[in-house]
């Protein structure tokens, strides 16, 4: 009795790992993918501009579709799993939550709590993609070795305005900051582009947020007002620069200025990583499948989430896998990189993680110019004139 | 075997009596290379012995892909932006009738029969078919995101589609309109084009920066093409249209934005010549004599004409607004 037992245990396993093996040629591997965002929107001036209510996350659903017609080429199949959390609900908690059934996640958070995060699932594996936080110090001082970042930083952001302000010869600016943390910060970044790039920053003014409605019923009729009284006896200059990311007056700088002269940044000519304008590269049947899919145009945080998924897709088809590991060491390496309409192949700087793309300067109506600006040249990838550069790097991966 | 020469004499009689006059004074031939313009939504009709214009035919919006029916009567153009694909008559040079494309139609290919005409829809994913007598719809083919290239194998058995977003080649068989194998490539490809003994199929990816050889038997890639041009950066490089000889021996890629087509030595796959055409090179055709090849140049406006035997650019010709597709008659 006892010594057929271990061959029967023997035959059991064969049997098992037989069935097994049936199973993984029938059954698709499901790639898990989570996305992790902030319930509720922030109010813009503009109410063209105000974001909906899946602002981000549509792009993720766009991605899971587009991997999903590739995946059943190759036996893979996509899964999102959306998760929003409300004011005072523990943004760790909800993550781990995630991890637990997603390899992946998609995390649409301000930087203290992708942060938290981040170390949280650190030693899980998970693999977080940062798709809506554009501050510098999360690829720098605050770099984490498990976050890839797909949303631009202020200094790409800021660099790509002014390559294009300084080839238009508007290299004279008057800078108009905000008073929120955000608004100073993009602030610093454009002062920094001033400086690389030989503009000059002829004179700065802050623009106080007292409070007040973002609309009105007699708006236009104060705004008309105090705008022109706002702008007038400036040095001369040949842009406003406004940097005011907390929506408070950007938007009802143009046309206003008492002197007339354009305004860049925050409103007027504004970079981003994307736009509903875009439909070079064969960016037109990307704008339609969002279109036919969430019956809305397509945002910048569409596109970043979208591109995040994207990577996702592109890895585990490369790798013919769905590991975790085995994905996230491509997406690392230097054989990765992904096309997201933008003219040219995006790939990911391997010492912050942090993925080079070019930057759209757009109206609110059109592309105006796409950024690197033609004669901004670089030793390794001109996409790195945009922002901070490596020998500049503050961050070590861990 | 006499008897199959007898015939073909005969038929070439039949020809010569056919083309008249035309023939006989024009030692070199003058052949018909039909552009379209992106932009202008307009088909530049090309007279290859002048080198010269000759009309400029008025067609749907976005027109891309174009190509000769096998008769060479007709001349069909896929007009995206009106979800449709336009027959010019190349008699006439007006658009004589319509054919039901899915929507977004950009390139398309015919069986060698010519009865057959396989479009790719960029917008829905899918592959139509379409019968050419009865200019009817027979059906669609689910493939990757973005289809764009296609091309048919010589004996027509297999379709080849390539998915820009699927980074996919799709081997579609043609009687039961099946896929059945897929090629892993580099990113977008664009274009694609078997050798004429059907050894090997070449694909070219735009964002990848490469052309993938695939063994069509074996559906593997069996060899990748690189292009270094030195002082160009790697972005620029972007391989869009490949021409390949009747011999098989040397192909020619169009390079997109490095505003170059490069000469592969296709024994090797070794590049031996960049050859400087004008901005942003989109697709390609050769003459029948196989003397020139001419090249749409989308930022530039223009067509290189390429002496093939000589490897040199020998020509510039005006078109309209962006140009992109090109098909000669045969």
């Amino acid at each position: 009795m006892i010594r057929w037992l271990p061959g029967l245990i023997g035959l059991c396993l064969v049997g098992l790992s037989l069935a097994a093996t049936q199973a993984l040629a029938a059954d698709p591997v499901t790639i898990g993918v989570g996305y992790l965002g902030i319930a509720g929107t922030r109010s813009t001036l503009s109410l063209v501009e105000q974001p909906a209510e899946n602002d981000g996350v549509a792009g993720a659903r766009l991605a899971i579709e587009d991997n999903n017609t590739t995946g059943k080429f190759l036996n893979q199949r996509f899964a999102l799993e959306e998760r929003r959390i409300k004011e005072g609900e523990d943004v760790v908690q909800a993550a781990t939550d995630l991890a637990a059934r997603n390899g992946f996640i998609i995390a649409d958070l301000p930087a203290d709590a992708l942060l938290k995060v981040a170390d949280a699932l650190r030693d899980r594996g998970t693999l977080l993609f940062n798709t809506g936080a554009i501050d510098e110090r999360l690829r720098e001082a605050d770099c984490r070795a498990n976050v890839i970042h797909t949303a631009p930083t202020r200094s790409m952001l800021a660099d790509a305005l002014g390559q294009y302000l300084v080839w238009k010869q508007w290299k004279r600016w008057l800078l108009v900051v905000g008073s929120h943390d955000e608004d100073k910060l993009f602030a610093d970044a454009l002062r920094r582009t001033a400086t690389r790039f030989g503009a000059k920053i002829v004179q700065e003014r802050s623009f106080e947020d007292t409070g007040g409605a973002r609309r009105t019923d007699s708006g236009v009729t104060l705004i008309q007002r105090q705008m022109p009284v706002f702008t007038q006896q400036a040095p001369a200059y040949d842009v406003l620069v406004a940097a005011d990311e907390s929506e408070v007056f950007g938007a009802y700088l143009p046309y206003r200025t008492w002197d007339p002269r354009p305004v860049a940044g925050s409103a007027g000519l504004v970079p981003r990583s994307w736009d509903a304008a875009q439909d070079q590269w064969g960016a037109t049947q990307m704008q339609n499948r969002f279109m036919k899919l969430n019956s809305r145009r397509m945002t910048a945080l569409d596109m970043q989430t979208w591109t995040a998924v994207r990577m996702i897709g592109e890895a585990t088809s490369r790798t013919n896998s769905g590991d975790v590991k085995k994905v996230t060491d491509f997406i690392k390496g230097p054989d990765f990189s992904v096309a997201a309409f933008k003219g040219t192949k995006l790939t990911l700087r391997d010492w912050n993680l942090q993925l080079r793309q070019p930057i759209l300067l757009v109206d609110g109506r059109m592309v105006v110019s796409v950024s690197p600006q033609e004669g901004f040249l670089h030793q390794v990838s001109e996409l790195d004139t945009l922002g901070y550069d490596r020998p500049e790097s503050k961050c070590k991966l861990k | 075997m006499q008897a199959e020469v007898r015939t073909r004499m005969l038929r070439c009689w039949r020809v010569g009596l056919l083309s008249g006059l035309a023939l006989a004074a024009a030692p070199a031939h003058a052949f018909v290379a039909y552009v379209s313009n992106e932009k202008s939504n307009t088909v530049s009709v090309i007279d290859t012995e002048s080198w010269t214009v000759t009309k400029t035919i008025k067609v749907g919006q976005r027109p891309r892909g174009i190509e000769f029916t096998r008769d060479g009567k007709f001349v069909m153009v896929a007009v995206g932006d009106d979800d449709t694909i336009q027959v010019i008559d190349a008699k006439t040079q007006g658009i004589v009738d319509t054919l039901p494309s899915g929507p977004d139609p950009e390139l398309f290919t015919q069986d060698a029969a010519g009865k057959t005409l396989y479009v790719a829809n960029e917008n829905d994913n899918t592959v139509t078919v379409i019968d050419l007598e009865k200019r009817a719809r027979l059906g669609d083919i689910q493939v990757g995101v973005e289809p764009e290239g296609m091309t048919i194998s010589p004996d027509g058995r297999i379709l080849i589609n390539t998915s820009e977003t699927t980074n996919m080649a799709h081997f579609i068989d043609t009687t039961s309109r099946q896929i059945v194998a897929n090629v892993l490539v580099d990113a977008r490809p664009r274009f694609a084009e078997f050798k004429h003994d059907a050894s090997e199929l070449w694909v070219s990816s735009e964002i990848g920066g490469t052309v993938s050889i695939i063994d069509p038997g074996k559906h593997e890639v069996i060899g990748k093409i690189n292009f270094d041009i030195p002082g160009l950066r790697r972005e620029a490089i972007q391989p869009v249209g490949i021409g390949m000889t009747k011999d098989d021996k040397t192909a020619f890629v169009a390079l997109g934005p490095a505003n170059r087509v490069a000469v592969v030595d296709t024994a090797t796959r070794k590049v031996t010549k960049y050859l400087l055409v004008g901005q942003r090179v989109w697709h390609m055709a050769f003459t029948p004599d196989e003397k020139y090849l001419l090249v749409t140049n989308g930022v530039s406006n223009d067509v290189s004409v390429i002496d093939v035997a000589a490897q040199k650019v020998i020509k510039t010709i005006q078109v309209g607004e962006l140009p992109w597709g090109i098909t000669i008659a045969p």
